[in-house]
């Protein structure tokens, strides 16, 4: 049978639309817990330091280092067959959380943990904007 | 706090690990009643004695498993458990039925994991392209289907080899060592006629040389999908006495989950197999000094090293070094994974597991063969779910 792999897209919920939002935006907005001060990534509905509901939305600076990589050289899904080389990434921005993200624009001999990356806005659709990172 | 150590392991079945099983297929249900079926006859007892299961999923139903299961084998039960816990299913049966057991409102648990091939569904549900992403869930309000899943970070290679870079760029990163570890495991494995690599043995320049999945993991260090399984089955300190080998205490045990994607762990070098371990040492009034052997899940290299040193066989950082001063065979001066560890038996799913407990119950019964450690008291056994998301422990002793 012939099965179709479709870059798999998020679909936001009403919960972490703002997150999406302020990246078709281009920016970075993360949640910020008005009770016990700290970010909150991904979005949700409750603090996962405190359980506070008292979350509001901030614009992060976009300032972030790379924490860890890996370059996957066979696909880890379907999906991602013609993206091969995958350089999945983990970034840490300056406001201390940490993102599952992909490096773009970059050769895979000058990648480095601990290097400062910048953010990049990556129109996937009218509706998703993803975000990747790339060398500061 | 814990166990007394009244429940034991008394009886083990394994399936023979293959890659290419060319047995009949068999439901999961037909599977649970055989391994019973083995792991009664190998204790002594009678099917009328369970009373207790620990089970995880099966093929033939979604929700209500336990009672599923019961039913199949007849058997009513006072104490039943679906274990949703990955790689680190079979210890969590272990100590789950222990407690159990403890507590008096059960004298005979199976624990069964089996996973050879089921017959082919004549008519099999629509293929999904979402079940290429596994153990992430592509739901909607899923935080891994829309954090990670579009980002390609899923599946178990990718996660791992995020923390082997980690540990790379905090610690150092010895590639050889890492070999090693293959090597000398998979030298047990050559031992042992269940295994999948069974007189397979490979050297550094192997295992270095076999193709990088993701960067730093090789081929060889990442484990092969197998068709097996296996069951163990615990009783009360009474039933155990009167069965066919030295009973296998379950004096310790711990239990550790803190995220499913290591993306959000808080520190990516520090995992949950540290306070299950000590969780498990405390009650058992252990030290990591003591054990005679180790058998600790090993998904990937990177697994062991991280358990060698969060469960306190090493410091932090020491791993490396540990591996490479150590000769880590059966016959070694530190056994680890006496059978071979998954990295030779394969891993049967989430049954892999599995093969450590049985491993740990083989030795210390003295029934190891040629792989056997003289004089086996007390050996650790660990297990893994996930990507280092949720990790657990038991010390098991015998007498
Ligand atoms: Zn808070």
């Amino acid at each position: 049978m012939e099965m179709k792999f479709e870059r798999p897209l998020p679909q936001e919920t009403p919960v972490t639309r703002p997150f999406w939002q302020g990246l078709r935006d281009g920016c970075i907005r993360l949640q910020r817990c008005d009770d016990c001060g700290r970010w909150v990534f991904y979005p949700r509905s409750h603090c996962p330091h405190c359980l506070s509901e008292a979350l509001s939305w901030h614009t992060a600076s976009g300032s972030a280092t790379l924490y860890t990589y890996t370059i996957a050289r066979q696909p880890t899904a379907p999906h991602f067959a013609e993206e091969v080389p995958q350089r999945i990434a983990v970034v840490e921005l300056e406001e201390g959380v940490r993102l599952t993200t992909t490096l773009v624009n970059v050769a895979d001999g000058d990648i480095r943990i601990g290097m400062a990356v910048k953010p990049v806005f990556d129109r996937c659709s009218e509706d998703v904007t993803l975000l990747r990172f790339e060398p500061a | 706090m814990g166990l007394r150590g009244d429940a034991a392991i008394v009886g083990i079945a394994e399936y023979p690990h293959t890659r290419k099983y060319d047995g009949e297929r068999k439901f999961t249900l037909s599977q649970w009643a055989e391994l019973t079926r083995m792991a009664l006859h190998d204790a002594g007892l009678e099917p009328e004695q369970i009373d207790g299961v620990c089970c995880s999923d099966i093929r033939e139903a979604g929700m209500f498993t336990p009672a599923t299961i019961v039913e199949y084998l007849g058997r009513p039960v006072n104490f039943a458990e679906r274990i949703d816990l990955g790689g680190a299913n079979a210890v969590g049966m272990v100590w789950r039925a222990a407690a159990a057991i403890e507590l008096g409102i059960c004298d005979v648990v199976v624990c069964a994991l089996p996973s050879l091939p089921t017959p082919r569904d004549p008519s099999p549900p629509p293929p999904s392209p979402e079940m290429f992403f596994g153990a992430s869930s592509a739901r909607w309000g899923s935080p891994q289907g829309e954090f990670d899943i579009p980002y390609g970070n899923l599946a178990q290679n990718c996660g791992y080899a995020m923390i082997a870079q980690r540990y790379g760029a905090q610690y150092g990163y010895d590639a050889e060592a890492m070999a090693k570890l293959v090597v000398d495991q998979r030298t047990s494995g050559a031992a042992n006629p269940n295994a999948a690599f069974f007189r397979s043995p490979v050297t550094v320049d192997d295992v270095l040389g076999s193709k990088v999945i993701a960067d730093p993991l090789h081929m060889l260090e990442i484990v092969m999908p197998v068709a097996g399984g296996g069951a163990v089955v615990l009783a009360s300190r009474e039933i155990a006495e009167r069965c066919n080998h030295r009973p296998v205490r379950v004096t310790g045990f711990g239990e550790h989950l803190t995220i499913k994607t290591p993306t959000y762990a808080e520190d990516l070098c520090v995992t949950p197999v540290g306070p299950a371990s000590r969780q498990a040492f405390a009650m058992a009034g252990v030290v990591p000094g003591e054990v005679d052997a180790a058998e600790i899940y090993d998904c990937y290299t990177i697994t062991v090293l991280l358990t060698l040193e969060d469960a306190g066989f090493c410091a932090k950082g020491e791993g490396m070094r540990f591996i490479r001063e150590h000769d880590l065979t059966f016959g070694g001066d530190f056994p680890l994974n006496t059978h071979g560890g998954q990295l030779s038996m394969g891993q049967a799913g989430a049954a892999g597991g599995m093969t450590q407990v049985v491993e740990a119950a083989r030795q210390l019964m003295g029934r190891a063969d040629v792989r056997q450690i003289a004089g086996c008291n007390t050996v650790y056994v660990s297990g893994t779910g996930g990507v280092m998301s949720e990790q657990s422990a038991l010390i098991l002793q015998g007498g």
